[in-house]
């Protein structure tokens, strides 16, 4: 019997597929939020292939993020990175009082309207929370351990690959599942400087003063991201009882 | 052995190792003591070159430590410190085969030795071979830090303060395990520590620093009758030297023919003269019998005897 | 080799790398771009052609870099990135007069490429070389309150009157004040009733462990709702509101407008301040409440005196996460006729007019940046007292 908080989980996750799929069974639940004989259910795109427009955004932009966020977290932590680490330590502060629509609407004169102005800000808002993550990560391994990685003859290399790293990997996980999340919600933005996505039916619905439209805009991006932030939550515990941190 | 000559250590304008000189007898423990910040761990770290040195010299067994990258000079050195530094993530075997897995040794060779280690130090390798560090107590979680630093049999093991986080009777034990296991392997130790006791306890030799400076080093008995500076007299305590000069004695060594009158205690040849006097001023007699482990009487030692090997001369 | 290691120790690599792509920023990239009116396209212009004491300015700039390379002395290296900062702030400056022909209104100067990079460049050394330096709370407050003043008195001056920016602030004027004001408005006042009902709550959490992971639980949901969704989402009761309690229409709670924005903010700011206030309570050692008890204080004087006063940094903290979130969040509810800076911004996307982007958006990053610097320093200073 699997506990009440997964069947919630996985009753969510099958009203957000029905949704998507099937949206025009629900239309009922949202005529009375229309006016004038508007459609109740968004009707210029498919909504799945915003969905998966959306997700594909936010992935990609996160899997671009983590990659750079975790290396230069690691060159700052070495011997020879570290003239750098003030620095980059004041910058992932200063970076955080950006707001993410700031990063965006600058993006779009220097690269045009579309997907890349929203990749750009999903990129660069996703850096931080797994930068200074990766940072304080690395960072907290006691330093007892570290120690006697050296004093037993680990390589620097070895010693990052084979006990920095997992030690550090709960931590930078969590930045990844931050980073992700917030960029669910940062890629609905995206919309308004025309990237594919699902912020496209709120975006509608606030043009055509379509309260139903972004209603279920809202409703989709927001269980979404609950899902992915639970779904996160599951990954980083298995990953940890595999590798017997949790 | 290990040839120690001008070894110093300059940070910035800190000169926090200046100038040691010292050998290290093979198969013998040296223990340095010294107050905090005096330079014990770095002069301790330059040995396996986890500090370099800013002058000076390292042979370890006829070979200068300077011309080995620094790693792979360390993978032949066993290293344990206070607070073990045992990797989290992984299992009890998997820490003490860390070193032998480095150097490539096979899987079953490796196994072998890990389930001999544990043995020796009292963990049933079935029991205790796949648990986790956090699930050891402290002594345990010591033991295998040892046990770690031992697992590619280095000839050489430097420690520094491996039983400072131990309570007394843990510390006690972890220490006679230590004797018992160098004597086994004859392996050289140097200890670094901040108990004057434990360092006469263990330590063959005793080297003293002080501000980065070697101060004495010599056998214990000869700090306590011989203090080359008044910093040494001080750190080995003057009011009860007599008394710890007494415990680096063995009944053995003070024995006299003959055998102690009926109220005399029992004593064993290991015993040390501080041990002997305890008792008999406990007890009142004025000689204990010295007995084999058979039982048989082998000697006495004498109240005058022992009131004679706690003059200083 | 310890001679060749003191010699590489010599240089300042970060510096090194900064001043490089300052002096290539200088000599090859575009210093501003000119338009003979706003929508018309832009020509780029070097600093050479832009300037006529351009060749001063790049041997300024050059003495500069090389400063940023070889001192290495935290204070000295500070002072040359603000010169650096100031050099081409002026020279920014000086070139949009310069390229602006007298009387012109219509032809627009906005920095180039080449001019963002060197400010970058500069600004990084100095914040390497405050990071250094470890300023304390009260110099730090000091010396954001002289970045203000410097761009105050600027502004005062009508130094940057020529740059495009200023000019979009001229057509703007008379509403930025407004959207300034209410920008800064829904920030506090959501973050202010966030922490009136948080720190109840949160004291609640800490005091009644049954109900903690529920309350926590629902503010985490909350929290991972995008804003344009929260947004839109709570226009829909708001309204129903407003249609069904006239009065509450005639209070402004509408279903359009800053009503469902600052409800959604306050909302968002709830999570970080009730998580800090249970995490610094619990931080609180026990044996200091149990001295507090000891000693004869009621529940209520060991929960203000001792508790609250040693959770304040934490909770201050947490105040600080929502205030600069908030301040960013503000620009979405733009999205909704909530007002604030934001407004330009979407309608600078809208026109595809940088200048009016940044319009909104530099005083947003001002705002947020400034509201940071502030409640660090206050964390610092109630950090104090504290073990
Ligand atoms: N990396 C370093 N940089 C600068 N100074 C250092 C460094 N490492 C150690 N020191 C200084 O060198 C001195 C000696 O340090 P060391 O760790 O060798 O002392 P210790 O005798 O082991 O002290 P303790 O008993 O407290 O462990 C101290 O004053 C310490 O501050
Ligand atoms: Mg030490």
């Amino acid at each position: 019997m699997p506990r009440p908080a997964t069947l919630l989980r996985l009753a969510a996750l099958a009203l957000l597929l029905a949704f998507l799929i099937v949206p025009q069974r629900f239309a009922p639940l949202f005529v009375p939020f229309t006016e004038y004989g508007a459609p109740p259910i968004y009707d210029q795109g498919s909504l799945p292939m915003l969905a998966l427009a959306h997700l594909g955004t936010v992935f990609a932009a996160t899997a671009v993020s983590a990659i750079v966020a975790i290396g230069l977290g690691i060159l700052v932590t070495r011997a020879g990175g570290a003239e750098f680490l003030p620095l980059s330590r004041t910058l992932v502060n200063i970076g955080q009082t950006f707001p993410p629509v700031a990063v965006l609407a600058i993006a779009v004169p220097l690269v045009g309207f579309g997907e890349l102005p929203t990749l750009i800000a999903l990129f660069a808002y996703g850096l931080l929370p797994i930068f200074e993550n990766t940072l304080s990560g690395l960072q907290s391994c006691p330093p007892a351990v570290v120690e006697a990685a050296d004093g037993m003859g680990m390589s620097p290399r070895q010693r990052l690959l084979a006990v920095e790293l997992p030690l550090a990997m709960p931590l930078i996980l969590e930045g990844v599942r931050l980073s992700l999340v917030v960029n669910v919600g940062t890629a609905t933005i995206g919309s308004t400087v025309a990237a594919k996505g699902l912020g496209e039916v709120i975006i509608a619905g606030l043009l055509s003063n379509n309260t139903a439209f972004i209603l279920q805009g809202g409703l989709v991006t927001g269980l979404m991201a609950i899902l992915l932030y639970e779904l996160m939550g599951t990954v980083e515990r298995r990953i940890l009882r595999a590798t017997h941190l949790a | 052995m290990i040839e120690i000559s001008s070894l110093s250590k300059v940070y910035a304008e800190a000169t926090v190792v200046d100038e040691v000189s010292m050998v290290v007898a093979g198969g013998s423990i040296t223990a340095i003591v010294g107050t905090s910040g005096s330079g014990k761990s770095t002069l301790l770290r330059m040995i396996n070159r986890l500090v370099e040195p800013t002058r000076g010299r390292v042979v370890i067994n006829g070979r200068d430590a300077a011309t080995v990258p620094g790693h792979l000079l360390r993978r032949e050195i066993g290293y344990a410190i206070q607070g073990h530094g045992l990797f989290p993530h992984r299992t009890v075997a998997e820490n003490i085969a860390t070193v032998p897995r480095l150097l490539g040794w096979q899987a079953a060779r490796t196994r072998a030795r890990v389930e001999e280690l544990l043995r020796i130090f009292q963990l049933e390798p079935a029991e205790y071979g796949a648990k986790f560090p956090h699930q050891l107590s402290g002594g345990q979680q010591q033991r295998v830090g040892v046990a770690r630093a031992l697992a590619a049999e280095p000839r050489v093991l430097l420690m520094d303060e491996p039983f400072g986080a131990l309570d007394p009777i843990i510390r006690g034990q972890a220490q006679d395990d230590l004797r018992d296991i160098q004597r086994r392997f004859g392996t050289t130790v140097v200890l670094v520590t901040h108990d004057i006791d434990e360092a006469f306890r263990l330590g063959d030799h005793v080297g003293v620093m002080s501000r980065g400076r070697l101060l004495q080093y010599d056998r214990p008995a000869m700090l306590l009758t011989h203090p080359a500076d008044p910093f040494v007299s001080r750190l080995t305590g003057t009011a009860d030297r007599a008394l710890k000069l007494l415990s680096l004695t063995t009944a053995a060594q003070a024995m006299e023919p003959g055998a102690a009158a009926g109220d005399g205690p029992a004593v064993a040849a290991t015993d040390s003269l501080r041990d002997v006097l305890a008792q008999l001023l406990w007890s009142g007699a004025a000689a204990a019998t010295v007995r084999r482990p058979d039982g048989s009487a082998a000697g006495q030692v004498t109240l005058a005897g022992i009131l004679a090997r706690g003059r200083s001369d | 080799m310890v001679q060749a290691l003191h010699a590489r120790r010599r240089i300042d690599r970060l510096g090194a790398l900064l001043g490089v792509v300052a002096m290539v920023a200088a000599t090859t990239l575009p210093f501003v771009v000119f338009k003979a009116n706003r929508i018309a396209s832009g020509e780029p212009r070097s600093l050479l052609a832009a300037l006529p004491s351009a060749p001063l300015l790049l041997a300024s700039v050059a003495l500069l870099a090389v400063a940023a390379a070889f001192v290495r002395q935290a204070r000295a290296r500070l002072a040359a990135a603000v010169v650096g900062v100031l050099t081409v702030a002026l020279a920014l400056a000086w070139a949009a007069d310069a390229l602006t022909p007298a009387g012109n209104r219509l032809v627009r100067i906005s920095p180039g490429a080449g001019c963002w990079l060197l400010l970058l460049a500069f600004a990084l050394i100095a914040t390497d070389a405050l990071a250094r330096l470890r300023p304390g709370p009260l110099a730090r407050v000091g010396a954001l309150a002289l970045m203000a003043a410097a761009m105050w008195a600027a502004f005062a001056a009508g130094l940057f009157d020529q740059l495009s920016i200023m000019r979009e602030y001229a057509v703007n004027a008379s509403g930025f004040g407004r959207e300034l004001r209410q920008h800064v408005l829904l920030a506090l006042g959501s973050v202010g009733a966030a922490t009136l009902v948080g720190l109840p709550l949160g004291i609640t959490c800490h005091r009644v462990p049954r109900v903690r992971g529920a309350i926590l639980q629902v503010l985490n949901l909350v929290q991972t709702i995008p804003s344009i969704a929260l947004f839109g989402i709570l226009m829909v009761p708001l309204g129903a509101l407003a249609t069904a309690v006239p009065l509450a229409a005639d209070l402004g709670i509408n279903g359009i407008g800053p009503a469902p924005a600052a409800v959604a903010l306050f909302l968002y700011a709830l999570l970080p301040v009730v998580a800090n206030t249970v995490v610094g309570l619990g931080r609180v050692s026990p044996v200091a409440v149990d001295a507090a008890r000891g000693m004869g204080l009621t529940s209520w004087q060991v929960l203000g005196e001792i508790e609250l006063a040693l959770a304040l940094p934490v909770i201050i903290t947490g105040i600080r996460i929502v205030l600069v979130q908030n301040i960013g969040l503000v620009t979405i509810a733009a999205l909704i006729g909530g007002g604030g800076l934001g407004t330009y911004v979407f309608q600078g996307v809208g026109q595809t007019a940088i200048d009016l982007v940044l319009l909104g958006a530099i005083p947003t990053v001002a705002l947020a940046f400034s509201a940071a610097v502030l409640l660090d320093a206050l964390v610092d200073l109630t950090g104090r007292a504290a073990p």
